[in-house]
């Protein structure tokens, strides 16, 4: 029985145009089926890629239908404008963003790169990110170094400690924690685990405030220490699903030759496991921290804005400004070119970084060839 | 078959105490980090349901708006707000479902393996990887820089559609890879149009991880803030109009109200909208991991 779109129902000449259309086929793509009746023709179309069977072999007497194309024709011709989309979208983000940055980076009075201050306003415009980076990467990385051993604790507790039934309410849970929204984390850092951080944070500075990095500072609650702690439990779900499937297909051979040579199990995991899922966990901590550089309301709501004309302070214990949060603090301020262009430029640099880790962290994923 | 000399038996040891150590050591370690990873869902949860319970109970929080209400009043509710995330997250999810699906549709039923395929992957994976405080960036200069158009609840579901694409469109692309070959031969066997394979076989077969992936991706746009604060003004009035400049929206008002003092009532109404944020979010996602796991195709 034939499917029409003409209606009209008649018999199929064996014209070389219908050898491309899949609909006409009786066997598509790399089904070797057609293989068995190699006539001349087919012979001579062999070239033309996949869909070269002939449909003039049946019986005679079977009415096949021709069929229109126009639908074929225009259902790929959306499907074919979604993908252009799509890609003109990037482009025109990178496109845009810079397009607008460049006339204010053009004025920028200070260096971009070097500079800690931040002066939009008015004709002359000072504006660089150095203390922006510090503290976007900073958090991240602080967070990045915080999710990743804990996330493949759990990733090796869920597949190689505890039984599938024990093992899928526990996954569970800690995939919700992904879809907890950023607000909600910003303030819950802000007002439960800030406080509760506190001591902690208190006993740091006693202990090693000698080192810059740990130095006292002068508002600690709401510090990139506790933000980063924030981050940490926001990446972590995605570090621990990676490391999940990837020592989940740890090939059963290795584990059990590791078994029988007589390892422990954590000699199996140290020699089977973890050298198996290495590329993916590394690839799963990139993509972790290319989202702790890009969060945005979770940061802003924790991270105290220093005051203007404060000097920079490099303590993880001090307040500060990542690039999300100084645009979305001052999302109400764009009201000058020059001004929006200022953060957008920031913008850009944050977009360009995201990129950069995303990208390592794919190739990463690619090379090891263990797949998530 | 040989005969084990005496000298050659297999004698089994416990492992050395350095050995037993380190395994035990290691058992410490995965437990306390999945105590670790399985607490904080649970301290977010108990802080919010305790803080916000007492008004998410009233019907007023359901049906009235903060027209008219200062932090220190008690009384309103969240209704525009609720209004306002509904609506946004349902404008973006009309552009970016249909975008998405055939997105998906062109890299796995078209242009499999090919470069073009390889063009729209990666942007896809660029896409995926960009922060929404970026995307809101990118919709304001489109719009408002370039366009010269305000500010709009329009702008933020555009921004949202960036965010909400990717995740479509790689569940979509991951249900259709797992439809077997076999069903769309059968179904160019009858002679039927690639086009309409794909309509009435493909996707239908596919249905079920479709629509997880959907509300997975609305679940994602709904709690983002970033968006709103750069594209949207936050409105304490109900307002349904998606052009106008100011919208409501759930992560707006926890946002608008995060300073108050703990005193004041309009403290217990952003805890209380943040469990309603929360409560929606939540719902999308279980109903979504519930479809999937009675769909019909499984991953082998």
């Amino acid at each position: 029985m034939a499917v029409t779109d003409t209606g009209a129902a008649e018999r199929v000449e064996p014209e070389p145009a219908a050898a491309d259309d899949p609909a006409l086929s009786p066997v598509v793509d790399h089904s070797s089926a057609h293989l068995h009746s190699p006539i001349p023709k087919v012979a001579h179309h062999a070239a033309a890629p996949p869909t070269d069977g002939r449909v003039d072999r049946g019986p005679r007497g079977v009415k096949l239908a021709k069929i229109s194309k126009t639908g074929d024709r225009m259902f790929r011709a959306l499907a074919s404008s979604s993908g252009l989309a799509i890609v003109l979208i990037v482009l025109f983000v990178g496109i845009f963003l810079l397009a607008l940055a460049l006339p204010s980076l053009r004025a920028d009075q200070d260096n971009f790169l070097t500079s800690h201050n931040w002066t939009v306003a008015g004709n002359e415009l000072r504006f660089g990110i150095a203390g922006l980076l510090w503290t976007t990467v900073l958090s991240s990385i602080l967070a990045m170094a915080m999710a990743v051993p804990v996330a493949v604790g759990v990733a090796l507790c869920l597949t190689q400690y505890l039984h599938k039934r024990a093992a899928a309410p526990i996954s569970f849970v800690v995939d919700l924690l992904a879809a907890v929204p950023s607000i909600i984390f910003g303030l819950w850092g802000l007002t439960v685990l800030g406080p509760f951080l506190a001591p902690a944070g208190e006993w740091l500075i006693n202990t090693i405030g000698w080192i810059p990095l740990f130095s006292k500072s002068v508002d600690p609650k709401g510090s990139v220490f506790v933000a980063s702690v924030v981050l940490a439990i926001m990446i972590l779900p995605i570090v621990m699903a990676i490391s999940r499937d990837v020592f989940a297909q740890t090939p059963r051979e290795h584990i059990e030759a590791a078994l029988a040579l007589g390892a422990t199990r954590w000699e199996v995991i140290r020699t089977a496991v973890l050298p198996y899922g290495r590329s993916g966990v590394i690839s799963a901590s990139m993509l972790g921290l290319g989202r702790a550089l890009g969060e945005t309301i979770a940061v802003m709501i924790i991270l105290t804005t220093p005051a203007a004309g404060s000097s920079f302070s490099p303590s993880i214990f001090a307040g500060g400004e990542t690039f999300a949060s100084k645009i979305a603090n001052n999302a109400a301020e764009f009201d000058s070119p020059s001004k929006t262009g200022a953060y957008i430029a920031a913008g850009l640099v944050l977009f360009l970084i995201t990129f950069v880790v995303n990208a390592v962290a794919r190739v990463i994923a690619e090379r090891g060839g263990a797949k998530s | 078959m040989s005969v084990a000399t005496p000298d050659a038996q297999l004698t089994f040891r416990r492992p050395g105490g350095l050995r037993t150590v380190k395994n035990g050591l290691a058992t410490v370690y995965v437990t306390l980090a999945t105590v670790l990873a399985v607490a904080p869902l649970f301290w977010v949860l108990f802080t919010v349901i305790t803080k916000g319970i007492r008004l998410i109970l009233s019907s007023n929080w359901w049906l009235q708006s903060q027209r008219g209400i200062t932090p220190r009043r008690e009384g309103g509710g969240a209704y525009h707000a609720i209004v306002g995330t509904v609506e946004m997250a349902l404008i973006c999810a009309a552009i970016a479902v249909p975008l998405g699906i055939m997105g998906a549709i062109l890299l796995i039923e078209y242009a499999k393996g090919t470069k073009v395929a390889r063009a729209v992957s990666f942007m896809v994976d660029i896409l995926s990887g960009i922060p929404s405080i970026v995307a809101a960036l990118f919709i304001y200069a489109l719009f408002i820089t370039i366009f010269g158009l305000g500010r709009s609840a329009i702008a933020v579901s555009c921004a949202l559609v960036l965010l909400m694409l990717p995740v479509v469109l790689r569940s979509t692309e991951e249900m259709l890879k797992l439809v077997p070959q076999e069903l769309r031969e059968a179904s160019y066997a009858l002679g039927v149009p690639k086009w309409k394979t794909i309509v009435k076989v493909v996707i239908p077969t596919a249905f079920g991880g479709i629509v997880t992936g959907v509300m997975l991706g609305l679940a994602r746009v709904m709690g983002e803030t970033a968006p709103l604060l750069i594209l949207v003004s936050y409105a304490v009035g109900i307002n349904f109009s998606p052009t106008s400049d100011t919208m409501g929206a759930l992560p707006t008002m926890i946002n608008a109200g995060r300073d108050q003092p703990p005193q004041f009532p309009g403290y217990e109404r952003v805890w209380a909208a943040a469990f309603t944020l929360i409560l929606i979010v939540m719902l999308l996602n279980v109903l979504a991991r519930l479809i999937a796991r009675f769909t019909t195709l499984k991953e082998k």
